[in-house]
């Protein structure tokens, strides 16, 4: 019993110690003139509901409550916004040409369409990001709108 | 029963973080944090090469090194082929070597908006054929119909050697084109499931 006291010791100080390591937060106050919602005019609903489930991992500006900032959640959610940065960043959407703004948009869909989008490990914590039957059918509408439009 | 200072400490932190697995008799929790340090690790190396254009322009600059639009059609073409079988590794093999093939495209010879076009055309055609090397075959073949619109409208900038066929599939996906060097609709979206769905929709060339 004594060695798991001992283990389960220097983990949690382990722990502890994680916290002080300095993380890059992904924080960005003004909204540049490229984003997303500036360039197209997009319903509040869905406006709303992109932000609050996309903007974190697909912008330069990531919410970041209580549980965002602990270690090693942190760390996690580092990983994905640099890798979701890189596939779609939401507030330089107007930097893309309107072949890549399509190709994107139709991204978009396929994401939602097939679930992949917001990831999982993300809604499991955030469960406002998650898209009810209706949201999804309401934003996929819009979205493709918006392609064909372009 | 005598507590562990630390125990005590943080006892709050651990609760919030690591409730069940703390709780676990302590087996194997140790892992858990140089398991995170790892990630964080490979985090920071991979912010150091996240340039993908970067990469494309100085392949493009390479002397010696460019290819033809011939080049992209054949890797195309390959590709093609491997999902019209139904090969789902051997189409990720052919999407990386089309991303590559194609970030060495040599497009000096073009005036500026042929360039700027061409550019346009090939930064995203690079994207998709990355996805493609990457993907389960239903992505695959999501990308590849995307892809077939940027080669298509590539050769129509560059021209072509031989006679291509615009072949068209109105099932999938609202209706959707590909290239072929042949009249025979052979189904790249469908493969052995509905290999004839189609028609030549126009000759190239
Ligand atoms: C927890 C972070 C996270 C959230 C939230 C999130 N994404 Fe992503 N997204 C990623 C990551 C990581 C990738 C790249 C890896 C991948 O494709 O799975 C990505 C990739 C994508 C891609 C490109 C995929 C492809 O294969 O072409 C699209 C499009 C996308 N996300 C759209 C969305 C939309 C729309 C939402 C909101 C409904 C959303 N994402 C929410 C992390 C996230």
């Amino acid at each position: 019993m004594k060695i798991v006291k001992i283990i389960a010791g220097i983990f949690l100080v382990a722990l502890v110690l994680i916290q002080f390591i300095p993380v890059d937060y992904n924080q960005n106050d003004t909204v540049p003139q490229t984003d997303f919602m500036v360039v197209h005019k997009v319903p509040e609903a869905i406006q709303k509901k992109i932000q609050v489930s996309c903007y974190d991992c697909h912008s330069n500006n990531t919410q970041y409550p209580w549980y965002n900032r602990v270690q090693p959640v942190a760390w996690f959610l580092e990983d994905h916004i640099k890798e979701g940065k890189a596939e779609l960043n939401f507030n330089e959407w107007d930097s893309l040409s309107s072949r890549r703004k399509t190709s994107k948009l139709r991204s978009i869909i396929k994401q939602i369409e097939s679930g992949e989008m917001p990831l999982d490990s993300y809604t499991l914590i955030h469960r406002d990001a998650k898209f009810s039957k209706e949201e999804t059918e309401e934003i996929i509408n819009w979205v493709t709108q918006l392609k064909d439009s372009l | 029963m005598k507590m562990m200072k630390q125990n005590v400490m943080i006892a709050g932190l651990a609760l919030v973080l690591l409730s069940a697995t703390a709780c676990k008799d302590g087996n194997k929790n140790e892992p858990a944090a140089p398991m995170s340090n790892e990630m964080h690790q490979e985090s920071m190396d991979d912010m150091m090469d996240d340039k993908p254009m970067n990469e494309v322009d100085e392949m493009a600059m390479n002397n010696g090194q460019d290819a033809k639009a011939e080049a992209i059609l054949t890797d195309y073409f390959k590709l093609k082929d491997a999902l019209v079988a139904d090969d789902n590794a051997k189409a990720k093999e052919l999407g990386a070597s089309l991303a590559t093939t194609l970030g060495k495209l040599d497009i000096s010879e073009y005036t500026d908006t042929q360039q700027s076009d061409l550019k346009d055309i090939v930064e995203d055609a690079v994207e998709h054929a990355e996805h493609i090397s990457e993907s389960d075959i239903a992505h695959q073949r999501e990308h590849f119909k995307v892809l077939s619109k940027d080669v298509t409208d590539m050769v129509a900038i560059t021209g072509t050697e031989n006679t291509l066929y615009q072949q068209f599939c109105p099932m999938y996906d609202g209706g959707s084109a590909w290239l072929s060097t042949s009249k025979d609709v052979k189904n790249p979206y469908y493969g052995s499931k509905m290999l004839t769905c189609g028609k030549v929709q126009k000759e190239i060339n």
